[in-house]
């Protein structure tokens, strides 16, 4: 056996040392700046916590990629679960009382209507969509900057997360500011020069072209600006990671 | 104190050398039964930025899928296991960057790379590949366990600086965020989805080293030189 020198002793007890001090300084850095995700607990927190806190301050003014009118996908069938008759009865009224509420930390919580909506700066952005399975599309995406309707709502400087609610039951999601006030986040409603078709989410779809699909999600209602993500839900930040899928999808 | 003994003593791997090569294998697995799971919610593969189920695919794997929406030929449906192996795969590639990174650190300024694995001078030659092809056809016992041959050493080098290199660097295109910081990381490599093809082939090509390195480790001794690699010992150094 060989015997532990006195400068392998001292060596190992300065690096574990300076290891320990460096994490815990890192933790209370990525907590100060925002950078732990919701559901960075568990056995797969480390690393959840390691590309969520890499990805923010790689990405902190980073736009995602857009692409010529030429790359846009040919149509193809984008599989929904099956709507209720509520949805149907307001697709065959033309979505006219369709109502996006938005509430929590805000100066003046507001019901949009489709119309509301599409009298706000419309914008236009051809991204691809990025589904976790593996599969991919490039669309042209219509709607309005969703940090735009944020100004005009009034939303509080206290404000660390967007809850954003889908029609469909069960259906939630969460943002942080950086996706939030990002100027590629919108309120979609209209597709390849078209009404956003329901299949793909019309008549109102979150886009956060930075991360996966399932951060866009379809038939949007209701969006609610909060401190604490932790009252929602069982505090995972959204319906995907009580699901068992990743809160933060920038991977 | 004779030779002999201090070559006895010298362990025939680095204890970082060692601790290293368990952590990626741990991760290796990880990585590989997670990505297994991934690629079967979508088992086809296309070139280029886009492809979908509207979409010519490149190839497909005749297997069956956890996804409906994928026309995969079978008539039922395998259990969804994205949600595990995504945060499995990101964590255990953590795990195998971080000790990659330690490795090469380690590699360059311990010399590790120079003495153990660049080929010496005089053996940077066909010539000395070819000899050493005809000694394993004629499956002479291997001579020397305490350093690598000319072939030995390419496999690696090429393990360490391309095949783990392209690994993660088309992994990391598959990130929609990376790429927005990035957009050459995927742009080079021709899209999205011919990204995805890549690593899926560079998986493909690690799983054959990982076949060839076991086959060869067990012909050349299984026991000896799990030890060699766990305690850093050769058992009956000197024989």
């Amino acid at each position: 056996m060989k015997k532990i020198s006195r400068r392998t002793l001292i060596t190992t007890g300065i690096s574990a040392a300076a290891g320990v001090a460096g994490l815990a300084a890192a933790d209370r850095l990525a907590a100060r700046y925002g950078l732990i995700a919701p559901d960075s607990g568990g056995c797969y927190g480390p690393g959840e916590a390691l590309t969520y806190a890499m990805q923010r301050l790689l990405t902190r003014h980073s736009m995602a990629r857009e692409f010529s009118r030429s790359m846009i996908s040919k149509p193809f069938p984008n599989e929904i679960d099956p709507l209720n008759d509520g949805f149907k009865r307001q697709q065959a009224d033309g979505f006219k009382d369709w109502r996006l509420t938005i509430d929590g930390l805000v100066e003046r919580p507001t019901a949009f209507s489709i119309s509301d909506l599409k009298s706000l700066p419309i914008k236009s952005q051809i991204t691809e969509v990025a589904c976790e399975e593996g599969w991919s599309y490039i669309a042209e995406w219509i709607g309005t900057p969703l940090d735009g309707m944020l100004r005009e709502v009034g939303l509080k400087p206290q404000a660390r997360y967007l809850v954003y609610i889908s029609y469909q039951p069960d259906w939630w999601e969460s943002i942080d500011m950086a996706d939030a006030l990002h100027p590629q986040t919108f309120l979609t409603m209209g597709m390849n020069d078209g009404d956003l078709p329901v299949e793909f989410g019309g008549p109102l779809r979150m886009r956060v072209p930075r991360q996966l699909g399932y951060k866009s999600i379809k038939f949007l209602t209701h969006i609610t600006a909060t401190d604490d993500i932790k009252k929602f839900g069982k505090g995972l930040g959204s319906a995907e990671p009580e699901a068992g899928y990743a809160w933060y999808a920038g991977i | 104190m004779s030779i002999d003994t201090d070559v006895a003593a010298a362990p025939r791997h680095t204890a970082l050398v060692r601790v290293t090569h368990w952590l990626t294998v741990i991760a290796f697995l990880a990585l590989l039964v997670s990505g297994v799971e991934i690629l079967i919610s979508h088992p086809r593969f296309y070139w280029g930025e886009t492809g979908n189920s509207g979409t010519t695919p490149l190839f497909t794997l005749h297997i069956p899928s956890s996804r409906d929406t994928v026309p995969s030929g079978y008539n039922y449906v395998l259990p969804d296991q994205n949600g595990w192996s995504r945060y499995l795969h990101f964590e255990a590639a953590w795990l195998a960057v971080l000790t990659g990174l330690v490795y090469f650190i380690y590699g360059v300024f311990s010399g590790h790379f120079f003495k153990n694995l660049f080929p010496p001078r005089g053996e940077r030659s066909s010539r000395a590949c070819w000899a050493v092809i005809a000694k394993y056809l004629h499956r002479s016992p291997p001579t020397d366990a305490r350093s690598y041959n000319i072939l030995q050493r390419i496999a690696y080098l090429g393990v360490i600086f391309v095949l783990f290199p392209l690994i993660i660097w088309t992994g990391l295109a598959l990130s929609p965020a990376f790429d927005s910081a990035f957009p050459l990381a995927v742009d080079l490599l021709g899209g999205r989805q011919s990204a995805r093809t890549l690593h899926f082939f560079m998986s493909g090509f690690l799983v054959v080293f990982l076949v060839v390195h076991v086959t060869m480790v067990s012909i050349g001794g299984f026991w000896s030189r799990m030890r060699a690699m766990t305690t850093g010992r050769m058992p009956g150094a000197g024989e």
